[in-house]
């Protein structure tokens, strides 16, 4: 499916979007030190703090460390908000206040090298940043199986579905007021999607509200990958992922083109 | 003339039920400096983004170098200077990198760039503050680095959307030597302005566009003899509405035109009139006699003066 909307728009062009963002990733050195360390805080907190407290958590008959649980599930939420500050605040600014897309486009570029460059961008930084958070979690001993580095592809495809989810978003955004609605709808997802604990502790309804959240559906991905429980559910939930993308990258492209060339 | 660089027939753009343009034919030779003249809201910009192989006209027919921008838009821009009206600089990188990132977009070799950068960091005055954040510059700097951005792919047909607003005087002088140059070397170019002295410096040939069309067409000396008298005189009365003057100075005048600030009379020899004037006894707070300027002809096409 990806392989079908990505190369019907977009040039080899879009690398230079992939580029620019890199030379200003570079001076902003402090961001990219944060994002390394974010999960290293992460891991810490939860195998220090809550690991003590809960102790085992029983999962599919097996009984694992609390950490080893939530581990997978916080690489979804890192993805997650990875996304959100790269496709929705950085692609702000530069669509609406820099105007730097504009400039961009009186070259050879064209909006689908824009989009397609940004979708290149989150996917680099979120290959980077999983693996630096498969490193932690492996030196932390939170792994129990060698199907975690399943997890770092799995992780690219969470990171473009809310990418491509971040980026349409960021279209309807008119100015840093909205930024609000953006947490409004990012906290609750981070809080209620399942992945400081199993979903079954919800009542049924709320279940079903859950199980619609991307994150939900990208932790439990996760974790069956990390602890090596397979299950032909795991298919429709990366389908799920992979077609929210696609969505949001049609969406993306179309109102990109309508703001930036009206 | 020689070669057709620019071709448009019958260009329109429409936002939503709005049509800011309305259907605009020009061609514009190869080596030509070509204006675009109006007021607010005309349809300059509109117009300048469609030839610039941005946006896509709504209607009508454009040709660039020979392409059809709309199906061969990444060749067309590779050849095209663009400086738009309102900066566009990536506040994000420093001076230089600016220029340097401009020139990746164009594919220039490296070492290409950084030859370039150099010269056009010279050129636009901006060597010292080569690693500044582009934040941190003032309003004329950002403005004289967006022009020294578009020239680092070295274009054929430079577009340039008001250039020099927000310029001090100086710096606007240097522009106009560089376009000079640009032009000897056979570049093309295009420009909006709102400054007459400009347009009429700097444009071989030159329209004027009001509510989406174009309105008058022709070169600068050409368009104030047709559309102007030889001289103005210009008085300025003690009242608050120079319109109360209009009937006292019809007789003196074949067009007489009121400003808020004063009164125009396009007339012949205007020292012959003054002199009548102060003959018949009215009494000018100050009265002044030139020649017809750009500004006339702007005046008399888009209306934005009242009575004829
Ligand atoms: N993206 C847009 N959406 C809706 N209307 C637009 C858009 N861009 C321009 N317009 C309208 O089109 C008309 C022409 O605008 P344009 O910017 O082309 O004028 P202009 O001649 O460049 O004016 P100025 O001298 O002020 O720069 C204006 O009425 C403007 O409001
Ligand atoms: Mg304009």
């Amino acid at each position: 499916m990806l392989t079908r909307v990505l190369p019907s728009f977009g040039s080899r062009r879009s690398w230079r979007v992939f580029e620019r963002n890199f030379m200003v990733y570079r001076t902003q050195w402090l961001m990219l030190v944060s994002g390394f360390f974010e999960p290293l805080f992460y891991l810490l907190s939860i195998g220090i703090g809550l690991n003590r407290l809960v102790g085992t958590i029983d999962v599919g008959g097996r009984p694992i460390s609390y950490a080893a649980f939530v581990a997978p599930g916080m690489l979804a939420t890192s993805m997650m908000n990875g996304a959100v500050i790269d496709s929705i605040f950085n692609t702000f600014f530069r669509l609406r206040i820099s105007h730097a897309y504009d400039a961009v486009l009186s070259t050879p570029l064209d909006v689908t090298d824009v989009a397609l460059g940004e979708v290149w961008w989150a996917l680099a930084r979120a290959a980077v940043y999983s693996a630096s958070f498969l490193v932690c979690m492996t030196l932390l001993g939170d792994t129990v199986s060698a199907w975690v580095i399943l997890c770092w592809p799995a992780a690219l495809v969470v990171s473009l579905a809310f990418s491509s989810l971040g980026l349409a978003a960021t279209t309807y955004i008119r100015s840093w007021q909205d930024f609000d609605l953006v947490s409004l709808v990012q906290l609750p997802i981070f809080l209620f999607s399942a992945t400081f604990f199993p979903i079954s502790v919800y009542p049924r309804w709320l279940g079903a509200l859950v199980a619609a959240s991307p994150l939900y559906q990208a932790a439990t991905l996760m974790r069956g990958l990390g602890l090596g429980q397979f299950s032909w559910v795991m298919i429709p939930r990366l389908a799920y992922l992979v077609a929210l993308g696609a969505v949001g990258l049609t969406i993306a492209a179309r109102r990109f083109r309508r703001i930036l060339v009206p | 003339m020689s070669e057709t660089i620019l071709e448009a027939h019958g260009l329109v753009k429409r936002f939503g039920d709005f049509e800011a343009v309305r259907g605009i034919d020009v061609s514009i030779a190869r080596g030509e400096s070509f204006g675009f003249l109006g007021p607010n809201g005309a349809g300059k910009t509109s117009t300048m983004r469609m030839i610039s192989a941005v946006s896509a006209p709504t209607s009508g027919s454009i040709r660039i170098f020979g392409l059809d921008p709309t199906t061969d838009g990444p060749a067309v821009r590779s050849r095209l200077g663009v400086v738009p009206q309102e900066d566009n600089l990536e506040l994000e990188l420093s001076v230089r990198l600016n220029l340097e990132m401009f020139g990746r977009y164009f594919d220039l070799p490296r070492r290409v760039i950084r030859e370039r950068t150099r010269e056009l960091l010279a050129f636009a005055q901006l060597s010292e503050r080569a690693e500044d954040r582009v934040d941190d510059l003032s309003g004329g700097m950002k403005r004289r680095l967006t022009i020294a951005r578009a020239l680092i792919n070295q274009p054929e047909l430079l577009i340039l959307d008001e250039p020099t607003t927000g310029l001090d005087p100086q710096a606007r002088h240097l522009l106009w030597d560089r376009l000079y140059r640009l032009k000897r070397d056979g570049v093309t170019l295009i420009v909006t302005t709102h400054y007459m002295d400009e347009a009429e410096q700097l444009c071989d040939r030159l329209v004027v566009m009001d509510h989406g069309r174009i309105v008058a067409e022709g070169a600068p000396r050409a368009l104030i003899e047709q559309h102007s008298s030889r001289e103005v005189v210009e008085l300025r009365f003690s009242t608050d509405s120079h319109e109360e003057f209009l009937d006292v100075l019809a007789p003196f005048a074949p067009r007489v035109e009121a400003l808020p600030d004063r009164a125009l009379l396009y007339v012949d020899d205007g020292d012959a009139t003054l002199h009548d004037i102060h003959a018949s006894g009215l009494t000018p707070a100050s009265a002044l006699v030139r020649r017809s300027s750009l500004e006339d002809v702007f005046l008399r096409l888009t209306g934005r003066t009242l009575v004829d």
